[in-house]
């Protein structure tokens, strides 16, 4: 299917499960007959984004590769609440060896199934941001660099949430963790530069690079679509609030999630062979704090003295908004 | 057994030398051994590789502590590597160079009288030949034709058919080349004069 | 086919003949000669239907490889020292998940200081990753060993490292008689996976086990590698009805007066001292021996060849009534003694054997014959303790011949 957005404008959501629309143009889920590749049950935190995230990628890449897939998973939130023996949450073969490795494992199923003469059989690898972003990112970049027939696909939670909150180098400037913690002079995870997973993937002109949330699942759902069509190293990177680690609420992952995206925080993207080829533009924007305020992480800057940090809040996504035209005044 | 040491340069194919030998020896009929002296040298660096024949199969992993015969593929390596420490008595010595045997005696302290010392200019016959600077072949041709270890055929026979075409020929032409070259060398020695250029015992 | 091949080569050449489907590895002093060879091979189609996949890390070669085994291709790989210490959590996990990938560890020290030369503290710092161990102590052994460890580890469901003795084995060249294509084929059954990602049969692999299974996880894994022994000896059987010679046993005898090895030797007797070494050190035992023998000197050689299964029974078998237990040992147990000689005295626990441990060739150093026979000669004279450390330089020492030290250039 395309990626035209269906003007549904009901208020609040662009996740319509689709039974409004033509047969063809439904998403997986909107099916009674649904993969439900991770099955009920599992032990996911109520609110978990990744959990729903995870659900219908692999439930669209499974239809995809006409049930043909398997799956290597890092180490962290979504293997741990999904595999705890004796029991799987996973339909489909799937295999988890460590937490850095997520990446490699894939390329060696990738490798075997082509030495097999298997080149039906697809391949997802998939993790959080520390197995991607930290820990597992030499194995991520040999991946790409090689161009091995693998799509990734990266929860970012923006933390070590499996471990209790730490920081990740995915975790944004000024957050509280429970190794940044609030107090000191700056308060909360460090005020770097960050390190985008999404430029790095594009930076190896690997086919096909993709953001995603689950404030829009049509457009995840097709963005691992387009994916699945395209062999290669494939990167999909999907923003997952993660309740307990970000303070927030269990009803407020969806809108937690469309305001990093109407802010300017989180850019959705694609590109092809490290051009980008296309931007979600901003709907109807949001100032950062509608954002920020509802995340007890960053409940400190909106005490006296967060006004720096939040200026820079504030920057960041005007510098989001002007690189990726996300209000699309140049288009 | 027969222990041999070879000296060079990292770059001049020592370790190849080592195992050319090692197959040459084996064509004519040895138990054969090739230990390289494995190091992180780079090129240019002092290189020294070892090989062994014998009649029954060869079990010791020792480095040749007191070789036989000891071949230097560089003549810069006369003073700085001791090449002739251990040497048996005996022995046989043979030197890519374009010096005398005595000047090599005399450079690098040869002091064994019996030690049989041949020069060969190994280098300009492969640099003619071959147009790169790995004298193995020539100087295991030398080795041949002083001795009944290894014969001509066999060197010409391992070059070849571990670098098929151009470069194994050339390298057979250099062994040609270097073998008729000692051989005449050694003719000649029974006359007297010849014996000083190219190979002396120290007596 | 009797030929001169280098070690490396011959390792490359028959791992090819054991047709893996996936060969994965990250270069390293002294490996490279062997993954050179079959990334060439695979160019080449020498080796059909097998992916090469070059990576970037020791850590991602075995992660590929437990992916490639997991899919259900039989699976190869080689490193050496710090490259095995990257890829350690990859190891152990690899065993964890029961998958019968073949490793060649080309034996090397471990830094710091960085050194590139030969021991055997890489593998033996693995020792409890589940993985067997083999160890060749020559370059036939090397090249015939990854026959059976592929044959072993299928069987059993476990990986397998065959360790050779890093330069000293991989970059000699030696006289080699290489198991043919077709012979491997009749020998080795074709890769059928315990377990295999399959999509005809989803199944799950690498769950969390909690506390209450966890233990009996380990515990069938304990029992698995008690299963081992008794499988590698039946394809060491096997290997030598099917090739004539002998390869990968438990523990390696040696006939008390040729000093070659054979199965049939007879057990130590009381008055034997008994030499014990690993790797390619029982070469040089075999040649220091001999002149010993020759002067009717009753010294015994037992070579350890599965580390991993440590093969007790059958080590205290060999020993037979030997009180004096000399252990030639290439890594070493920081403030205790030699790692071999640790296990050792483990299988010996209880005897008379009074075991004497001599650490020797660390980081390279060469194990010369003469520094044996005067070890041994020692023991007879009762003048050896538990622990020495061979051509130990402690002041004054003289420098050694040329070729006797790397140092010396």
């Amino acid at each position: 299917m395309t990626t035209v957005h269906i003007p549904f404008l009901q208020t609040g959501t662009l996740a319509v499960g689709g039974r409004l629309l033509g047969e063809d143009d439904r998403s997986v889920q909107s099916h009674a007959d649904r993969p439900s590749s991770l099955t009920k049950g599992h032990r996911a935190c109520q609110g978990c984004a990744e959990a729903l995230a995870a659900r219908w990628v692999m439930d669209t890449a499974v239809e995809a590769a006409d049930e043909k897939l398997i799956v290597a998973n890092a180490t962290g939130c979504l293997e741990v609440f999904s595999t705890l023996y004796p029991e799987s949450a996973w339909k489909p073969p799937w295999i988890h060896s460590l937490f850095a490795n997520a990446a490699a494992v894939a390329t060696g199923i990738a490798a075997s199934l082509h030495a097999q003469g298997r080149d039906d059989i697809r391949v997802l690898a998939q993790g959080g941001d520390g197995g991607t972003v930290d820990i597992g990112l030499a194995a991520v970049s040999g991946m790409f660099e090689r161009n091995d027939d693998v799509l990734y696909v990266c929860y970012d939670n923006q933390g070590y949430m499996n471990t209790g909150v730490q920081r990740s180098s995915a975790t944004p400037a000024s957050a509280r963790t429970a190794t940044t913690p609030a107090v000191g002079r700056q308060p909360g995870a460090p005020q770097g530069q960050g390190k985008s997973m999404p430029k790095i993937a594009m930076a190896h002109e690997i086919p096909y690079v993709a953001t995603a949330t689950v404030a829009d699942l049509r457009d995840l759902e097709a963005k691992v679509r387009t994916a699945m069509s395209i062999h290669g190293a494939r990167y999909l990177h999907v923003l997952v609030p993660c309740p307990l680690g970000w303070g927030a609420s269990s009803a407020e992952s969806i809108k937690l999630s469309r305001a990093a995206v109407q802010s300017g925080i989180f850019p959705v993207i694609e590109a092809r062979a490290g051009e980008l080829t296309d931007v979600q533009p901003i709907r109807q924007r949001m100032d950062v704090e509608e954002y920020l305020r509802p995340q007890a992480r960053f409940a400190h800057l909106f005490k006296p003295g967060g006004e720096d940090a939040l200026e820079r809040w504030r920057a960041m996504a005007d510098a989001n908004i002007r690189r990726y035209d996300l209000m699309g005044e140049r288009s | 057994m027969r222990q041999v040491r070879i000296h060079g340069r990292g770059g001049q194919g020592v370790v190849t030398a080592a195992e050319m030998l090692a197959r040459a020896g084996f064509l004519a009929g040895h138990e054969a051994q090739a230990i390289p002296s494995f190091g992180s040298e780079r090129t240019g660096a002092p290189v020294v590789a070892y090989c062994r024949f014998a009649d029954a199969p060869l079990r010791t992993r020792e480095p040749v502590l007191h070789p036989d015969v000891v071949l230097v593929q560089d003549p810069t390596l006369l003073g700085p590597a001791q090449p002739f420490s251990g040497l048996a008595t005996h022995g046989l010595v043979i030197v890519n160079t374009n010096a005398d045997a005595p000047t090599v005696r005399a450079e690098a302290g040869v002091d064994d009288a019996n030690a049989t010392v041949i020069t060969i200019p190994a280098m300009s016959i492969t640099m003619t030949h071959l147009g790169k600077p790995k004298p193995a072949a020539a100087m295991l041709a030398a080795y041949a034709a002083a001795t009944d270890d290894i014969t001509l055929d066999a060197v010409k026979q391992v070059f070849r058919d571990r670098f098929p075409g151009r470069v194994g020929e050339a390298n057979a032409l250099a062994a040609d080349e270097a073998f008729a070259y000692v051989r005449a060398e050694l003719a000649g020695s029974g006359g007297g004069g010849g014996l000083a250029a190219a190979a002396t015992r120290g007596d | 086919m009797r030929e001169v091949l280098e070690g490396s080569q011959a390792v490359a050449r028959t791992v090819a003949r054991c047709r893996p489907g996936v060969v994965c590895a990250y270069p390293i002093s002294p490996q490279t000669h062997i993954v050179e060879a079959l990334s060439v091979m695979a160019r080449t189609g020498e080796l059909a239907d097998c992916e090469y996949v070059n990576v970037e890390s020791e850590f991602s070669a075995m992660s590929v490889s437990i992916g490639s085994s997991a899919a259900g291709s039989r699976t190869y790989t080689a490193t050496a020292s710090q490259g095995l210490l990257y890829m350690t959590e990859a190891v152990f996990n690899a065993a964890g998940m029961g998958l019968p990938i073949v490793m060649t560890v080309a034996n090397r020290a471990i830094g710091a200081p960085i050194n590139i030369w030969n021991d055997q503290s890489d593998a033996l710092a693995l020792r409890d990753s589940g993985w067997l161990q083999l160890y060749a102590a020559d370059n036939q052994e090397a090249a015939d060993l990854h026959v059976i460890a592929f044959a072993v580890a299928e069987e059993l469901g476990m990986p397998a490292m065959v360790c050779m003795d890093g330069f000293v084995l991989t970059h000699a060249s030696d006289v080699v008689e290489l198991a043919e294509a077709d012979e491997i084929d009749a020998f080795l059954p074709p890769y059928r996976p315990q377990q295999v990602l399959d999509v005809e049969h989803p199944t799950t692999i690498g769950t969390m086990a909690g506390p209450e299974s966890f233990t009996e996880t380990k515990y069938l894994q304990h029992l698995r590698f008690l299963d081992a022994t008794e499988v590698i000896e039946r394809w060491s059987l096997k290997f030598r009805e099917a090739f004539g010679r002998e390869a990968g046993c438990l523990v390696s005898r040696y006939d008390p007066d040729t000093l070659e090895r054979d199965h049939a030797a007879p057990p130590a007797a009381a008055e034997d001292i008994a030499v014990i070494g690993m790797g390619s050190v029982i070469g040089t035992l075999q040649a220091a021996l001999a002149p010993m023998q020759a002067e009717g000197d009753h010294v015994r050689l037992i070579g350890i060849q599965s580390f991993r299964p440590f093969p007790e029974k059958a080590l205290r078998e060999a020993l037979g009534d030997c009180r004096d237990v000399l252990v030639i040992d290439r890594a070493l147990e920081l403030g205790a003694g030699g790692v071999l000689t640790g296990n050792v005295g483990r299988a010996l626990a209880g005897t008379r054997s009074r075991i004497h441990s001599v650490i020797a060739g660390l980081g390279g150093r060469p194990i010369l014959e003469a520094s044996l026979r005067d070890v041994i000669r020692r023991t007879r004279a009762g003048d050896v303790g538990r622990l020495e450390f061979l051509d130990l330089k402690e002041g004054g020492v003289p420098v050694p011949p040329v070729g006797a030290t790397e140092v010396a250039r």
